[in-house]
């Protein structure tokens, strides 16, 4: 083989992963440093940005570079409560999705061959209609009219409590962020359980393990990998989630990506919103690599 | 009393019977084996033990016990799988101690029990070792060493050296004989492979379309097969279809066809004008030039047709003048020689009055 004709497949690889690859440098390292470098400036007078340098003639105004937006952020324990509460919401919606999509990702790979792609297809099915008229049908399901909650009351009632309101609550916005990341938390799961030898199992109870012991000692630890990424697909989004607190939460439930959103549209203060998506970004990165770590050293770091 | 006893099981899947009306009881400290084709129903049968399957009929029980109704995590029995199934997420020392948890045993006395079979398998350095990194016969001993620590009172062995190559799969054919004498627990072995049963089994059952054809120690089934299936599926056999002219208690005068008269060993049962089949081992038959022909009582003359060549002996393929083939086998007895014969050569071949076997119909 010539150089030339050696070459000639690397040349390929760069046509081919070179578009890609240039598509992520123009729309997202740039974006990236433009926010970093926003969050260090000041905002303008009336939304936008304060020039770097002072134009001609400019008597009074705060030009030039600033940490002011992450001073502010470690100024009021209250961004701090706020971080803190999405991630509480993005674990528990996480928690809740693994609880609930398990049972049903282990259904579907335990079925025959020729029912699991339909069976995938209805689990994603949902995504064929919008994603925010999903969520207000959901204001509609939680409404106070609804049929839900006028058989809940009459329950509650029954036993003398007071009605109680579903909508606008932390409960609708966990609700919805279950409803809405379901699905990716059961694709994952079921391609990892799809692939496990079924004769493991076989082995594990030929050995005297019962039901409860060949899922713990066998299927569970496999399915590690699965659980990981799953979790991932599902925590991640949550945490930047702002317009299914926005439908069906209350005032009070608002959470980082509404806050950041408020930033840009509302309060108009670009640098602090860059700085609160730089510091959810870090969070993010963290426990993902946090993740990461837990899982290889659970997996024991080896191919499954 | 029988360690294990198979009474009258039956298996249906729809109209296919796996197993029908099997009988068959194992003794303690056997090496049993039950060959036969694909398809033959032994599968289904170690599964039935096993308690993955129920029979639809009949009972399995083991030291007198009906196993029926008791899951496998409840029987005593354990089983080494074709694939191994070794847990890939755990070491070789946790994979053996699984049997030893699920048991409840104590910490210590699962350290000393998993370090005395990876001594038994002689794997001891393998402990930390995750089944990934291991070649296929280790990977094989770690199921052998899972599948025996927790002493079950019968190992079920499922074509368990069938992935491996020939030459391995030699070398584990002995270890297991040596590692079932050691631990003497029973072993019900499953294969298809004629030669891995008779060189490793105390008795054989050979199976055919869900039934026992003979149940015999591995020279009797080789040496003196109860019917054309037996004789055929085990070794390599030359058969001619023959009538009974003279049934003595001694032997037996056969008229088999153009070849003329036969004579081989007297057999119960038989009687004059019986009609069966006449077979013979090749390694039975001896063949030579036609002018050094050896005078015994079956004697003909035929052409050499083809031959097989495997290192060690040649085997003849010779045309009787009825148009019968016998196949013949003669050790390379001078090195760098493959053949002694060639293709069209005229032959004499003879076997003992005693060597041939008569199958009735």
């Amino acid at each position: 083989m010539t150089k030339e004709e050696a070459n000639a497949p690397r040349a390929a690889r760069f046509l081919v992963s070179g578009p890609p690859l240039l598509f992520l440098v123009v729309f997202f390292v740039v974006p990236s440093l433009i926010m970093i470098l926003t969050s260090f400036r000041f905002p303008g007078e009336f939304g936008g940005l304060a020039p770097i340098t002072a134009p001609a003639g400019a008597v009074d105004g705060e030009y030039g570079l600033t940490a002011e937006a992450y001073q502010f952020f470690f100024s009021d324990i209250l961004y701090a409560e706020i971080f803190l509460k999405s991630f509480g919401v993005a674990s528990a919606t996480t928690l809740i999705c693994l609880v609930m999509a398990y049972p049903l990702a282990v259904l579907i790979a335990r079925s025959e061959k020729r029912f699991r792609n339909l069976m995938v297809l209805l689990v994603v099915l949902p995504f064929a209609s919008n994603f925010l008229i999903r969520i207000y049908a959901w204001m509609i399901i939680l409404g106070p009219e609804s049929g839900l909650s006028h058989f809940i009351n009459t329950i509650l009632g029954a036993f003398g409590i007071a009605p109680v309101t579903l909508l606008f609550s932390p409960f609708a916005v966990l609700i919805g962020m279950v409803y809405v990341h379901l699905p990716f938390m059961v694709l994952p799961l079921y391609t990892n359980l799809e692939k496990h030898d079924p004769s493991l199992l076989d082995a594990a109870q030929d050995l005297g393990a019962n039901g409860w012991q060949r899922f713990w000692r066998v299927t569970w630890p496999l399915s590690l990998p699965g659980v990981f990424s799953g979790s991932a697909l599902v925590f991640i989004p949550v945490l930047g989630m702002f317009a299914v607190p926005d439908i069906l939460g209350g005032t009070g439930d608002i959470l980082i990506g509404n806050l950041i959103k408020d930033q840009f549209l509302g309060t108009r203060d670009w640098p602090f919103g860059s700085a609160l998506s730089i510091m959810l970004t870090l969070a993010v990165l963290s426990v993902a690599g946090l993740a990461t770590w837990f899982a290889r050293s659970a997996t024991g770091q080896r191919a499954a | 009393m029988a360690l294990l006893e198979i009474r009258n099981v039956t298996r249906r899947f729809g109209s296919y019977t796996a197993v029908d009306n099997v009988s068959i009881s194992v003794e303690a400290g056997e090496f049993f084996t039950l060959l036969g084709p694909s398809g033959c129903g032994k599968t289904t049968l170690l599964r039935m033990i096993a308690g993955f399957d129920l029979p639809d009929s009949g009972q399995i029980l083991l030291d007198g016990r009906d196993m029926v109704g008791t899951p496998p995590e409840k029987r005593p029995v354990h089983t080494v799988f074709q694939t191994y199934a070794l847990f890939p997420h755990m070491t070789v020392a946790d994979n053996i101690a699984f049997p030893l948890r699920m048991a409840g045993k104590k910490t210590h006395e699962i350290q000393t029990r998993v370090a005395d079979a990876l001594d038994s398998v002689r794997l001891s350095n393998f402990g930390n070792r995750f089944p990934n990194e291991l070649s296929g016969g280790q990977k094989q001993r770690v199921a052998f060493a899972r599948g025996l620590v927790n002493r079950p009172r019968l190992l079920l062995l499922d074509e368990p050296l069938g992935a491996l190559d020939a030459k391995l799969r030699e070398e584990m054919q002995m270890e297991l004989i040596n590692l079932q004498k050691e631990v003497g627990v029973t072993f019900v072995f499953v294969t298809h492979a004629q030669n891995e049963a008779l060189a490793l089994s105390h008795r054989i059952a050979v199976m055919n379309r869900g039934n026992v054809e003979q149940i015999d120690e591995p020279s009797k089934i080789y040496g003196f097969p109860k019917n054309r299936f037996v004789a055929d599926f085990i070794g390599k056999i030359s058969m001619m279809n023959a009538q009974v002219l003279e049934a003595a208690p001694t032997h037996l005068r056969l008229d088999v066809g153009e070849v003329g008269e036969v004579t081989t060993a007297g057999k119960e049962g038989i009687k004059a004008g019986d009609k069966g089949t006449i077979a013979i081992r090749p390694e039975q038959i001896l063949i030579s030039h036609p002018s050094e022909a050896r005078r015994l009582k079956n004697h003909f003359l035929g052409k050499v047709r083809d031959f097989l060549y495997v290192g060690d002996v040649t085997t003849y393929i010779v045309e009787l003048p009825n148009g019968a083939f016998i196949e013949a086998l003669l050790p390379n007895s001078a090195p760098g020689r493959a053949k002694f014969f060639e293709v069209g050569d005229q032959v004499s071949i003879s076997w003992h009055h005693d060597a041939g076997i008569f199958l009735n119909d």
